[in-house]
């Protein structure tokens, strides 16, 4: 992992002196909230609906076992024994005070962590595949690359007042699970004709006002290029990107109203006049930071006793069922520990959870824990001799939920029970689907399936790309859900489509139930997941039970 | 014809907890709804709005909101209104927070 060099240190350092300095000033009145805000937003500070909210970086989602205990030290010191991890593999504490943020932010840096653009029109933190380093069908560890781009963007010069914000996502495998292409810029490392590695780059996609899908704007790049063709991207996006309308300020817009091509043109343009001055210095840091990210010393051991646990307990079998994904290295697995316990809040974790898997992770996985965009915690090598014992004291916790990809292994947004930009609630509605398709026992039969929700179009719970989108709006004062139907995160992204009319809070799980148990009635196999059926169906099916007064009405 | 002009209460963030307050007609900030002033006159309630936006030091992001008289004050009207006078659904923190409401 990754370890901060001395200029890394005396950087977070100088900037967490400046924040504590200008938030004296902003308690004495010095600073007004209008000159205050746009520095405590460079700090990832937030003013939300009932306290602030500090959002903490968890650089491309990877944490070491001491970084977690600090974060649940820093939950039970200064906020409320909890902390809410993000789609993009943040954590956010929603109860500081003002004046303790200095503190917790040199409590961040003690562990080489930061809140530095975690908001604001800058490049943000940089997302990537989670389970990284671990996955059977890695090219390559995307780390490296994340972390090379995190040096090279944290306050950069030119890109500190973006258009807007601004967030690139990698991935190192074909399977996509960083959702590269919701990114400003998406990258993915793939092997060229020769058998060398180098990168895919898509650009313009977003989910939010105006969902786009990324578009490959260069299809292969030198590792070398990275650089400078990144700076080339993001520098003519600063000059052609629209500052007049916020809603149209994201790269995606960009590239929409210029067209691929003209936009491309553009960059490759200025990606020549930057290559000639780049001087290359990328090369020897991506050489050191590749040092940190050597794969643990694996143990090479049989599996004692896993198959046999498996067949006698039949909780263990079914968590292993759902929560593990298959490793690169014989006799491990990466484990996926579910923060969506029924009628738990997606993404949330108390302190003594963290502490429970810092340490599990310290005695079973290397040390090392990883954020998934889906709200999960993942501890990526796990022996497959230790899984046993590992269950068994992840329930201590109420951590050994065996649903991940199942019907409540739902991703939500903090919505308005938090955030001011939210126009209804995403959490309750999460817990209600949870804990109601637990109640009918349909979870295992209903198999595979995502459901995500957003409070707002903003759509940081993702809600297009998942096969159940839900997003939460204010209608004339009452809140109202749409639903969308068939969204995908995957590499082969597609957004979902609307379905009709939304429904009152109260009608929003029905709903879902009347869908849910249409797709039962009319899949041809088990084996025919929800996505599927809605691909081989259409919606006029799915519709029909959404809406059985206008089915009726039609038919009639 | 300009729309005519419903009762309000001026209500913001505390400046270094973040909870929700609201202007009382003493000039005092409470954290209680129902200890607002209601504000049944524009003029008025725009004079009162100034006077919280020059509370820089105390209060941030004051506006006017929605409200009706009810039987102990003035109560929120938008659901949004309603979640501030008591916090988050999915526990109980906030001002429904025991001692802290």
């Amino acid at each position: 992992m990754y370890n901060y060099t001395d200029f890394d240190t005396a950087y977070v350092a100088s900037r967490n002196a400046q924040f504590r300095a200008q938030v004296e000033r902003r308690i004495s009145g010095a600073l007004t909230e209008d000159e205050f805000r746009p520095l405590r937003l460079m700090n990832g500070l937030y003013l939300q609906l009932h306290a602030y909210m500090l959002r903490v970086a968890i650089p491309y989602g990877t944490l070491r076992s001491d970084q977690m205990r600090q974060l649940a030290m820093i939950a039970d010191r200064w906020d409320k024994g909890y902390g809410h991890f993000t789609t993009r593999q943040n954590i956010q504490y929603n109860w500081p005070k003002l004046s303790d943020v200095p503190d917790i932010l040199e409590a961040l840096a003690a562990v080489q962590m930061h809140s530095i653009q975690t908001s604001g029109n800058t490049i943000r933190n940089v997302t990537a595949d989670h389970f990284a380093g671990a996955a059977a069908d890695e090219i390559e560890d995307p780390r490296p690359t994340a972390e090379l781009i995190r040096q090279w963007s944290t306050d950069h010069p030119e890109f500190q007042f973006l258009p807007r914000k601004f967030k690139i996502g990698v991935s190192g495998a074909p399977h996509d699970r960083a959702v590269t292409k919701s990114h400003d810029i998406g990258i993915r490392i793939v092997r060229g004709g020769g058998g060398q590695t180098g990168y895919e780059i898509l650009v313009g996609g977003g989910l939010g006002r105006t969902p786009m899908v990324g578009q490959v704007i260069r299809p292969f790049l030198k590792k070398a290029d990275l650089l400078p063709y990144l700076e080339a991207i993001v520098s003519t996006y600063n000059l052609m990107g629209r500052r007049d309308n916020k809603f149209k300020a994201r790269i995606k817009i960009t590239v929409f109203e210029n067209g691929m091509e003209k936009f491309r043109d553009a960059v490759d343009a200025r990606f020549e006049q930057i290559k000639r001055e780049w001087t290359g210095v990328d090369a020897d840091l991506i050489a050191h930071i590749e040092q940190s990210f050597t794969p643990p010393a694996f143990r090479n051991a049989p599996e004692d006793g896993y198959e046999t646990a498996r067949k006698a307990d039949p909780v263990f079998r079914s968590w292993t069922d759902t929560n593990l994904t298959g490793h690169r290295q014989p006799g491990y697995a990466i484990v996926t520990v579910s923060l969506k316990a029924h009628g738990a809040t997606p993404g949330d974790a108390t302190s003594a959870q963290m502490r429970l898997l810092a340490d599990l992770a310290d005695r079973y996985g290397h040390g090392e824990l990883r954020i998934s965009h889906e709200q999960n915690v993942v501890l990526p090598h796990v022996h497959k001799s230790d899984l046993w014992a590992l269950h068994a004291a992840l329930k201590a916790q109420g951590l050994a939920t065996a649903n991940i990809g199942l019907t409540s292994d739902i991703i939500a947004c903090p919505g308005m029970d938090y955030c001011t930009l939210a126009t209804a609630r995403s959490i309750p509605v999460a817990q209600e689907i949870a804990t109601h398709f637990q109640a009918l026992g349909l979870e295992e039969e209903i198999g595979a399936l995502k459901i995500k929700i957003s409070g707002c179009i903003n759509a940081c719970g993702h809600h297009h790309v998942g096969h159940i989108g839900i997003l939460g709006l204010d209608r004339a004062g009452v809140e109202n859900y749409q639903i969308t139907l068939g969204g995908d995160h995957r590499e082969n992204m597609t957004l979902g489509e609307r379905t009709g009319p939304g429904f009152a809070y109260d009608e929003i799980v029905p709903a879902i139930e009347r869908l849910l148990r249409a797709y039962l009635a009319l899949r041809d196999s088990r084996e025919e997941t929800f996505l599927d059926a809605y691909r081989r169906l259409g919606d006029a099916p799915f519709k029909a039970a959404l809406y059985p007064a206008e089915a009726a009405r039609d038919a009639a | 014809m300009a729309r005519a002009f419903t009762p309000k209460v001026v209500t913001a963030n505390a400046l270094v907890e973040g909870d929700v307050v609201y202007l009382t007609a003493d000039d005092r900030w409470t954290r209680d709804h129902a200890e607002a002033e209601f504000l049944e006159d524009e003029a008025h309630a725009q004079l009162r709005l100034l006077k919280a936006d020059h509370q820089r030091d105390r209060v941030v992001g004051a506006y006017l909101a929605e409200a009706r008289m009810g039987v102990t004050g003035p109560e929120p009207i938008h659901f949004r209104e309603v979640f501030r006078t008591r916090g988050p659904s999915n526990y109980p923190h906030g001002k429904q927070e025991a001692g802290n409401v």
